[in-house]
Formats: C-alpha cells, structure tokens, sequence
C-alpha cells in the first residue's frame, strides 16, 4: 500500500464519517492498484454505508471483536472485500500489514472473505444470496440464548436476484426478527447490465415492505444519517430493511455509474487521479 | 429411523443436564413428529418453511453462535435444494450442523425421482470437512444422533424412512470412521450402507443356506471410512460387495473402489450392488424398486453366487 494512505489509514482517530468513507475508498484504491483486483465499482458505492456501520452504527469495536455479545454485521457483497478490509484495518480490527496477504500468491487472502479472515469479518462471502439466511440464524440465535446483539446484513441490489434472499426475507418478516436489518447497496448496476432493467427490481422498499419488513429508503452517500438509522433499528416488532441509493464507482468521477468498473483495474494514470479526487475531501489533520 | 432421530434428539435435549445447544430446524417436514419436542424446547424448534437453501443458512448462523442445529427434511432436497449453502456456509466453515436427510435413496421410491435421493452420498463425500453417517436401522439412528452431536464439524446423517426392522438388539460399538459386524463368514463380504441392511442379511441367510458363508458388516461410516476393515477384508475373503441404495458415482461402492486404487489394488474382488444411471420412473414401492433393480435379498444373494463361481471359489 502507498505510504500516503497507509499513513492515514493507520492515523486516522476521527469520527468525521466522510473523511472514513473517504479513506475506505483510498484503501480500496490502493488495494485494488497493487494487487490488479476489481470490483472497484462496488467497493466504492459500499463504502459510505461501511463507515456509517463500523463507526457508531452498529456496536462492533476491535476490543469486543470476540465478544458473544457484539452487533454482527454480515457481509454479502464479498467481491467488495477491498473495501470491507480497508474499513476493518481503518477502525483498527487488525494491523494494517495484514492486507500485505490480500490476492497475492500464498497470501492469506483471496479476492473474496474466506472462514478464517481476520477479526471483523464475521463470515465467508463470494456466493450471492448466503449473508441474509446467516444474519437470520444469527439473529435467532440471539433470542435463543438470551442475548442482546442486533445483526446487520449487507447486500447488493444485484444479489436480490437470488431467490434465497427473498425466503430470508419472507421468513424474517413472518418471525418479526425485529434485532435484524438488511442494507441493500442499490447502485443500480449488477454483472452486465442495470439492475432496474433485468429483474422487476422496484419498487424495491415495497417489496420489503410487503414481505414484513419495516423498510426505509436512504441517501447511501449519507453516511451520518445512515449511522442513525443503524444505531436505531432493533425494536418494533419488524426486521428493518434500508435500501440504501448509492452511486457505482462513488466518488471517482471517471468510474461513476460506468459498469466497467466491475471488472477493470486500474492503469497507474487513473490510479493517481483516482487518488486525486478522493483525497480533495477534506481529510483528517496530522 | 425418522422416530428413532427424533426421539434420541428429545432425549438428548431432555436429559437433567440436557443439552441446550440443539436446535432442530426444518423445512416443513415433520407432520406432528417435532411437537413434543417443541413443547419441551420452546425457541429451539424453528420452521423455516418449503425454504432449503433458507434453512441452511439459517443453521449456519446458529452454529456460529455456539448451538448445534439439526437441519431436516427429505433426503432429495436435503442436500439436493441447499447443496451450496452446505458447502460454502456449513462446510466452509467448519461447523456443527447435522444435515438430516430423510427417506433417503429408494425410501420414497413411489414417489418418483423428486423424492429419490440416489446421488447425495457423491455430493457430501466430495465436500472438504464433511462427514457421511449411513446408520442402518433405528438402534444405528440414535448412536449417529449422538456421534454427530459430539462431532466438532459438519455431518450428513443419511435415514431411511420409518418402520425399518431393528436388527441390532443391543448397543453396537458406533464410531465415526468405524463399521459394525452383524454376521461372521469367510467367503465374501457384504458391506451394507444405509436401510438397505435387512437385505444384506437375508441374503446371507439364503447363502448359508446354500453352503455360502458371507460376513454382513453395517458399513455406516462412508466418509471417513473404515479402512482397516477394508485392508482386513481385501486380504482375508475373496469377494467384497457393497450394497447401497445409490448410484455408482461417488457412492460408497465408489470410495471403496478409490481406496482399493490407491491401494494398488490386489486381494479381493469388489462387486456393487446399486443403482444404474437413470431415472426411475416405474410406479411401486420401496420393496418392489429393490426387486426391480436387484437389491432385494434373493438378487443379492444370486449374484454373490455367481460371483464367486467366477473367481473359481
């Protein structure tokens, strides 16, 4: 990783969730410029709702990162693991020489989160359609052990073609597993084509709505008002869904809304305006 | 068996220190089987409706909260609708999940291929961590409940349907990776996986009668496997049939030929008795299917005769 971010990856302390959601996306730059991983696109419209969870939203730290108690959040977009890593290693869930592992040959990590990830990352990810069901277990196991832990799921628009994420859905709002919530990263792109075009996508909140889930529609570019809604869900009798309206590529103007970002990666030029551009976001002061 | 699984699950949760970390999930199957369970267990019985892949993850998530979940319904969509989910949640993972399949290979023979599960032995064995627990009668049923339930990892327990004959009257010794003798002979082995045991044993019976002494053994543990009894039998008897409700891909038959490869063979010759690579289609019951398809006792015993007359025994 380039000095620059590594330093302020490492440095940060702040709380300014802008400013975190800015040194994901770095992060997720500089992971994806060093290794040749893609998915940058994802990475970049999750970001904002990573630094809303990991910072106040939900009740995860690294000092509890064992804790039986601890809120999870279950990751279902794994392909946007470079951004996942650069939040984790950003809140200081592990040293920041643990991404030296990540897409290198004999690395502990691969392009995707595998069972034995480093703290932070609750669950394998890489299949879509996985994370809601183990959120769910997850969830009524809680209740099983009486224990107070809320679960966060966080999925893509493209992933809510899988079939099993609507019997997650359907079986949660039926259970009324209130200590639930299900992020939808809805920017608007999935594999090779717009999500609203390929499936009958929307009204997507109705669709939530429909199934038993108290469902709210979000600025996923908001972080502040994201880390609210997440430290508030857990009671009222319904899981919470927030569907939350992001832009692919986030962020860089050159990725924004371009699908290509899917599957590229970046030539050093874009790499440096990329760099740029994220950085013109006021930054934390040294 | 499915009454044996159940009661030993009840009696295992029941116990003055019963065991709290058993959950039983399934996908809607069970008719009244699960209520006095449920009522015992308030919480820890959870139906997640006509829903596999749901179900799987869902045990998933319990598990990687400390519980033990028992996931169940019949054998052709536990694992046939939830196969990924048991690889990459459970297995992935390592947990202790117990895949319960019920009615599996011909137990549902009437109802058609939905219902048949005749490949899921070559599905789970081939999934890293997996064990693959074919008890062969109810006795069996309550000592895999138990084995899986002390086993720190992912099982697949493969049951028949109900009223399977008793044929252990008393406890054998069950362990995973092991096998258990029910009739003692020199001249060829039969290895029986699953519900399909009371066959075998006739089927000896009909040799014996015929001056043919065949050892039966209940050959339960098909993932990991008994090897010593297989170095043991290779060298000893002439001809070792496994018999399995199963096709020959990836069944017991087959992990008994693997291992018989990588060992270089020699010894004993090894016979299967399973089923061909088709769909059934034909009306009947599990006892007809059997006759159909030469796994019933009298078939059974024919070919091992004429197996032996081959290698000149």
């Amino acid at each position: 990783m380039a000095e620059g971010a590594k330093s302020l990856l490492s440095a940060y302390r702040g709380n300014n969730l802008r400013e975190v959601a800015g040194l994901i996306r770095l992060g997720v730059i500089e992971l994806s410029h060093r290794t040749g991983t893609a998915h940058i696109g994802s990475c970049l419209s999750v970001a904002d709702i990573l630094a809303a969870a990991y910072w106040g939203g939900l009740n995860v730290a690294p000092e509890t990162a064992a804790s039986p108690d601890r809120d999870r959040l279950v990751f279902g977009k794994g392909h946007a693991a470079a951004a996942l890593l650069s939040a984790l290693a950003a809140r200081g869930f592990f040293p920041l020489e643990t991404l030296d592992g990540f897409n290198r040959e004999g690395g502990l990590l691969q392009e995707h989160p595998g069972p034995d990830w480093p703290a932070g990352v609750e669950t394998a990810a890489g299949s879509l359609g996985h994370a809601l069901s183990i959120a769910v277990g997850l969830a009524l196991a809680a209740s099983i052990q009486g224990r107070g832990y809320r679960v966060c799921a966080v999925i893509g628009d493209g992933e809510c073609n899988e079939g099993s994420v609507w019997e997650a859905a359907m079986f949660a709002g039926g259970q009324g597993l209130a200590r639930l919530c299900a992020v939808v990263d809805l920017n608007g792109w999935q594999g090779i084509g717009r999500s609203g075009e390929i499936t009958a996508l929307e009204p997507l909140a109705d669709k939530w709505r429909a199934f038993g889930w108290h469902a709210i529609e979000v600025d996923g570019h908001d972080p502040d008002k994201l880390r609210d809604l997440l430290a508030a869900y857990g009671d009222g009798g319904k899981p919470t869904a927030i569907i939350a309206r992001t832009v692919k590529g986030k962020g860089v103007s050159f990725m924004e809304d371009d699908n290509h970002w899917h599957y590229r990666t970046l030539k050093p030029s874009e790499r440096l305006a990329a760099v740029a551009e994220i950085a013109a976001i006021p930054t934390p002061r040294q | 068996m499915r009454d044996a699984f159940i009661q030993e699950i009840e009696r295992l949760a029941a116990d003055p220190d019963g065991d709290e970390r058993i959950v039983v999930v399934t996908a809607d199957i069970g008719n009244r089987m699960f209520n006095r369970f449920r009522e015992a267990n308030p919480g820890r019985f959870v139906n997640t409706g006509i829903a596999e892949a749901n179900m799987t993850g869902i045990a998933a998530g319990l598990a990687m909260a400390g519980l033990r979940p028992f996931t169940y319904t019949i054998a052709s969509f536990n694992p046939g609708r939830c196969l990924e989910q048991i690889r990459l949640d459970i297995c992935q993972h390592n947990l202790p999940v117990t895949v319960v399949g019920v009615g599996a290979g011909l137990g549902y023979a009437s109802l058609g291929p939905t219902h048949h599960a005749l490949e899921d032995i070559a599905w789970l064995r081939s999934i890293p961590n997996m064990t693959v627990l074919c008890p062969c009668d109810p006795v069996e049923t309550r000592c895999a409940v138990r084995a899986a339930l002390r086993h720190d990892g992912p099982v697949y327990l493969r049951l028949g349907k109900k009223g399977e004959p008793t044929v252990h009257f008393r406890e054998p010794d069950f362990r995973i990776g092991g096998s258990i003798r029910l009739r003692e002979g020199g001249d060829a082995a039969l290895l029986a996986v699953g519900a399909v045991m009371p066959e075998a044993l006739k089927a000896a019976d009909l040799l014996a009668e015929k001056g043919v002494a065949a050892s039966v053994y209940s050959f339960h543990s098909v993932k990991p496997m008994d090897t010593r009894l297989l170095e043991s039998l290779f060298d000893s008897v002439s001809i070792v049939f496994v018999i399995e409700e199963h096709v020959a891909s990836g069944g017991a038959w087959s992990a008994v030929a693997e291992w018989l490869a990588e060992r270089g063979g020699g010894g004993a010759r090894l016979g299967r008795i399973g089923m061909p690579d088709e769909f059934h289609h034909l009306a009947g019951g599990q006892g007809w299917a059997r006759r159909h398809f030469g796994l019933d006792a009298k078939s059974v015993a024919g070919r091992i005769r004429s197996a032996l007359k081959k290698c000149g025994s």
